[in-house]
C-alpha cells in the first residue's frame, strides 16, 4: 500500500486549506521556476525517464507525446490542451483533481506548456461539471494573483490558461473531437493524420492531455523521474488514482501504486465485496469500454496496463466497477451499449448505425428473446464495427459486448432456453429502429 | 446518436437578449479566444443562455449566432448536437437529471427513476401540471464513487436513496434546495467509513518540507557538476516492452549482420562446367557401366547444353518444331542430367545455411 509521503494528490478529498498557500505548504508550486531553467529537453527527458504513461485510458508514454511537438513552427502558437471532459461511466478521478487539488493542474499546465513551447492552455472541461469548473477558474485567478502565470510571471514563461467548457458529449473526450468543439462545432473527430501536434486547435501544434497526467508531472519532476518509476511494475509504473465503483462496501476515490492487486485496493479502501469475496460476480475493471472480467480471474490481478490486458481487459482510467451476484450482468451491459448508442455522434455509418443496432439486440438478449445464433451473430457485428471508424467509440461500444459473450454466455443462452419455454405466451412486437 | 429537436413553434419565445450582466460576462469570453476565433465561444455562451432563460429557444441561437458572426445552422447544429441544452422549456424551480448509466444503476438508480416518475411526471422531460417540476435520464454525470445521484441545475445530490431523493424534490417543490453533495454523513468521494489515506495534514506539509530539502541538495549537486550541457539520458523506461515472437530481434528482416560476399561463394558450390561428355552419362547404378549415350558427332561437347535459343542461327521455337525435333529431345535430356548436380548442390548449401542461422 502505498504511504502518504508518496502521494501526489495531497487533498483529493477536499479536506485541508485548499487556498494556494495551502497548497503550497503542501509542496506545490516549489521550485517551478528552477525546473522553468532547467530547459525543454530536461523536463521532457525527465517525464520520458520516468515511464508515465497518460492516464486517460489509452497509457500513451506522455514525455513521447510532448517530445513530438515542433520547435519550429513557423509563427504559429503553440496549445497546451487539457482533456477535462470526464464522461467515462466509473470515472471521477478528474472530477475530485478539479474541485479539490485544482492547483496540482494549473502547475502542470505551466510545466507542460512550457515543455511543448506553447504560449496557452485552455482546458476543456465536460459541461456537467459546474462547480469544479468554479472552484478551478479560482484555482486559475489565484495563481495570476501570485505571478505564478500570466505575462512577465515569476516562473519566466509567458502562459495564459483558459477554461472552457462542453455541454454534454462523451465524444468530446477523443483529442480531435474536443478541439472540434473548442473551436465551437459538433464534436466529430477528424481524420488522422494531420496529428494535432502538427494541426491541431485551429490549425496550430497542440497536445492534447488528461488531467491527471499534467497533473502528476510537477511532482514528478521535483522528486525525480527515478523516483516515481520505482513504484509499481516496470512499464506500469507511478501512482494511480483508482475509484472503486458499484458494489464494494465503502465505494471511494483513492491514489494508489500501480499494480496494487485488485483484492488489496478492495480490501484497503472499499471495505471488501458487499456479500463478501464469495458474492463477486464480474468487474469492469477501466471504465464502461473495458471488457467485463469474471470475479476468478481478477481476484489477484495486479491492477495495470499489463496486468489487465493478460486478461483480456484493459486497464483504462482505472475506474473499477464491481459487481456482485445481485447483478443482471446482461442489463448491465447493454446499458451501456445503450450510452454508447446514445453517444455516438453519428460520423461513421458502422458506429452510428451499429451501436443503435446493437443496443436493441442486446435489449433483446436481457430478455432472452432471440434466437442463440444471434449471439455469434452480435459478436460478428462488434467485430465489423471495431476498427472501422474514425475514433474509438465505435471499438469502445464492440468491446463491452465481446467481453460479455466470452465470459458470460452461458448466461445468455439459459435465458434464451427461459424464454423459449414460454414462448408461446409473448406476440411478437415489431420494433422500428430509431 | 439521439433526435433532437427545436420546441413547437407555439412555445418559442418572440426574441431574446442577455442580461446587461450575462452580456458583460459574454464579452469577457469571446475574449479569451483568438482573434477571429470568437467561433470557439459558442457552447458558453448557449449554456449562459440556458442558465437565463432555462432552456435554448430559437431566438437565443439566432442572437447568438448574430452575436458571433456564424451561420445559423452552425449554431443550431451545436445546439441540437450537445444533450446538455435544453431545447423545450423545463421545470422552473427543478429539473431533475437522474444519472442512469450503469454504475448508478447497480447502485439503485432505477428506484431513483421510479420516484420522479410517481412525483414529477410518468415521462420525462414532462413538467408537473404546475410546471415546476420536471425530470429526465441522463447518461454518465462522472460522480460514480457516490453512486446513485442525480443532479439539479448546477448542483450535484450524491449517494442518495429514493427517500432521500423524495425529500429532495420536495424541498425544491417548496423553494427551499437542500445542501448539495453526499446526502449520508460521508466525506465527498472519501471511503464512507472513514479515511484511509491522507488522515493528517501536519504530517503531510512536514513531508512536503523533506521532499524540498531532498530536491535542493540533489538539484545544488547537479548545479556542481552540470556542465552547461543538458544531459540527454536514454531512456527506455517509456517504451513497452515485448516478448512477443515477431519482435524477436533474432528474426528481423533485413537482418542487421552484413554478409562479404567472398564468404558466400566460398559457400555455395560452382556451377557445374559445361562438358556435354560428363553431362551425358548416365548414373552408374543405373547403367552398371559409364557409356556415352550420343555418338562423337557434337564435336565441341557443349552443344547439348545450351538453350535452343542459343543454337546460332537455327530456328527457334513454333518455326523450329519440325526440323529440331530430334535435337530438342536431346537437349532436354542433356539439360536433365546437368540439372541434377545443380539441384543437389542448392540442397546442400541450403543445408548449410540453415546450420550457420
Amino acid at each position: 500500500m502505498l504511504a502518504d509521503k508518496d502521494r501526489i494528490f495531497t487533498n483529493i478529498y477536499g479536506r485541508f486549506d485548499q487556498s494556494i498557500q495551502g497548497a503550497m505548504a503542501r509542496g506545490l508550486w516549489d521550485g517551478t521556476d528552477e525546473i522553468i531553467a532547467k530547459g525543454r529537453d530536461w523536463i521532457i527527458n525527465e517525464m520520458k525517464a520516468s515511464g508515465l504513461r497518460g492516464r486517460g485510458g489509452a497509457g500513451f508514454p506522455t514525455g513521447l507525446k510532448w517530445s513530438f511537438m515542433p520547435k519550429n513552427t513557423e509563427g504559429r502558437p503553440s496549445y497546451l490542451v487539457v482533456n477535462a471532459d470526464e464522461s467515462e461511466p466509473g470515472t471521477c478521478k478528474d472530477r475530485e483533481i478539479l474541485r479539490h487539488d485544482p492547483h496540482t493542474l494549473v502547475e502542470g499546465c505551466l510545466i507542460a506548456g512550457f515543455a511543448m513551447g506553447a504560449t496557452a492552455a485552455y482546458i476543456y472541461v465536460r459541461g456537467e461539471f459546474i462547480r469544479e469548473r468554479e472552484a478551478l477558474q479560482r484555482a486559475i485567478d489565484e495563481a495570476y494573483e501570485m505571478g505564478f502565470i500570466g505575462k512577465n510571471n515569476k516562473n519566466g514563461h509567458d502562459f495564459e490558461i483558459y477554461v472552457h467548457h462542453g455541454a454534454g458529449a462523451y465524444i468530446c473526450g477523443e483529442e480531435t473531437a474536443l478541439l472540434e468543439s473548442l473551436e465551437g462545432k459538433k464534436g466529430q473527430p477528424r481524420l488522422k493524420p494531420p496529428f494535432p501536434a502538427n494541426m491541431g486547435l485551429y490549425g496550430c501544434p497542440t497536445t492534447v492531455n488528461n488531467v491527471e497526467s499534467i497533473a502528476v508531472a510537477p511532482t514528478i519532476l521535483r522528486r525525480g523521474a527515478g523516483w516515481f518509476s520505482s513504484i509499481g511494475r516496470p512499464n506500469n509504473v507511478g501512482t494511480k488514482l483508482f475509484m472503486l465503483v458499484g458494489h464494494v462496501n465503502t465505494p471511494c476515490t483513492v491514489e494508489e501504486e500501480m499494480g496494487i492487486s485488485f483484492r488489496e485496493l478492495v480490501e484497503k479502501h472499499g471495505g471488501g465485496i458487499r456479500g463478501g469475496w464469495d458474492n463477486l460476480l464480474a468487474v469492469i475493471p477501466g471504465g464502461a469500454s473495458c471488457p467485463v472480467v469474471k470475479a476468478e480471474d481478477i481476484i489477484d490481478c495486479p491492477m495495470d496496463f499489463d496486468g489487465l490486458r493478460e486478461r483480456k481487459s484493459s486497464f483504462g482510467t482505472a475506474a473499477v466497477i464491481v459487481m456482485d451476484k445481485s447483478t443482471d450482468i446482461v442489463k448491465a451491459i447493454a446499458r451501456l451499449s445503450y450510452f454508447f448508442k446514445h453517444e455516438s455522434c453519428g460520423q461513421c455509418t458502422p458506429c452510428r448505425e451499429g451501436t443503435g443496432w446493437m443496443w436493441r439486440v442486446m435489449e433483446r438478449l436481457v430478455r432472452g428473446e432471440a434466437q442463440k445464433r444471434e449471439i455469434d451473430m452480435l459478436l460478428d457485428v462488434t467485430k465489423q464495427v471495431e476498427g472501422h471508424t474514425i475514433c474509438a467509440l465505435g471499438d469502445a461500444a464492440a468491446w463491452p459486448i465481446q467481453g460479455l459473450i466470452r465470459n458470460f454466455r452461458p448466461e445468455i443462452e439459459r435465458r434464451i432456453d427461459e424464454f423459449s419455454y414460454n414462448a408461446h405466451r409473448v406476440q411478437p412486437v415489431l420494433v422500428a429502429a430509431e | 446518436m439521439s433526435v433532437r429537436r427545436l420546441a413547437e413553434p407555439t412555445v418559442q419565445p418572440a426574441s431574446f437578449a442577455f442580461s446587461a450582466e450575462n452580456a458583460a460576462w459574454a464579452d469577457l469570453a469571446i475574449a479569451k479566444y483568438p482573434e477571429g476565433r470568437q467561433q470557439s465561444a459558442v457552447i458558453p455562451l448557449l449554456m449562459r443562455a440556458q442558465e437565463q432563460e432555462g432552456w435554448v429557444s430559437k431566438a437565443a441561437i439566432e442572437t447568438i449566432a448574430d452575436m458571433l458572426g456564424m451561420p445559423y445552422i452552425r449554431v443550431l447544429e451545436v445546439a441540437t448536437f450537445y444533450t446538455q441544452y435544453q431545447l423545450k422549456p423545463v421545470g422552473t424551480k427543478a429539473h431533475v437529471q437522474v444519472c442512469g448509466t450503469t454504475p448508478c444503476m447497480v447502485r439503485g438508480a432505477g428506484e431513483l427513476m421510479d420516484v420522479c416518475r410517481s412525483k414529477i411526471h410518468h415521462d420525462q422531460f414532462h413538467t408537473n401540471e404546475s410546471g415546476t417540476l420536471s425530470w429526465e435520464e441522463v447518461e454518465c454525470l462522472g460522480a460514480c464513487v457516490n453512486a446513485p445521484m442525480v443532479m439539479v441545475f448546477k448542483d450535484t445530490y450524491e449517494d442518495l436513496t429514493s427517500e432521500r431523493l423524495a425529500e429532495i424534490i420536495d424541498a425544491f417543490e417548496a423553494g427551499t434546495p437542500p445542501q448539495p453533495g453526499p446526502q449520508t454523513d460521508r466525506f465527498y468521494s472519501a471511503p464512507a467509513s472513514g479515511f484511509t489515506s491522507l488522515t493528517d495534514e501536519q504530517a503531510i506539509q512536514d513531508n512536503a518540507r523533506e521532499w524540498r530539502e531532498k530536491r535542493k541538495q540533489a538539484w545544488s549537486a547537479d548545479a556542481a557538476t552540470a556542465t552547461g550541457e543538458t544531459a540527454t539520458p536514454p531512456s527506455q523506461a517509456a517504451r513497452p516492452k515485448t516478448d512477443a515472437p515477431e519482435t524477436n530481434p533474432a528474426i528481423k528482416s533485413p537482418s542487421p549482420e552484413k554478409a562479404s560476399p567472398a564468404a558466400e561463394s566460398a559457400e555455395s558450390v560452382k556451377a557445374p562446367v559445361g562438358n556435354a561428355a560428363e553431362a551425358n552419362k548416365a548414373e552408374p547404378s543405373v547403367e552398371g557401366e559409364a557409356k556415352q549415350r550420343q555418338s562423337g558427332a557434337d564435336k565441341d561437347g557443349d552443344q547439348g547444353l545450351k538453350a535452343p535459343e542459343l543454337h546460332k542461327g537455327e530456328p527457334v521455337g513454333a518455326d523450329a518444331k519440325g526440323e529440331a525435333a530430334s535435337d530438342a529431345s536431346v537437349t532436354s535430356a542433356g539439360k536433365d542430367q546437368a540439372g541434377n548436380p545443380d539441384a543437389d548442390a542448392a540442397g546442400k548449401s541450403g543445408g548449410k545455411d540453415g546450420e550457420a542461422s
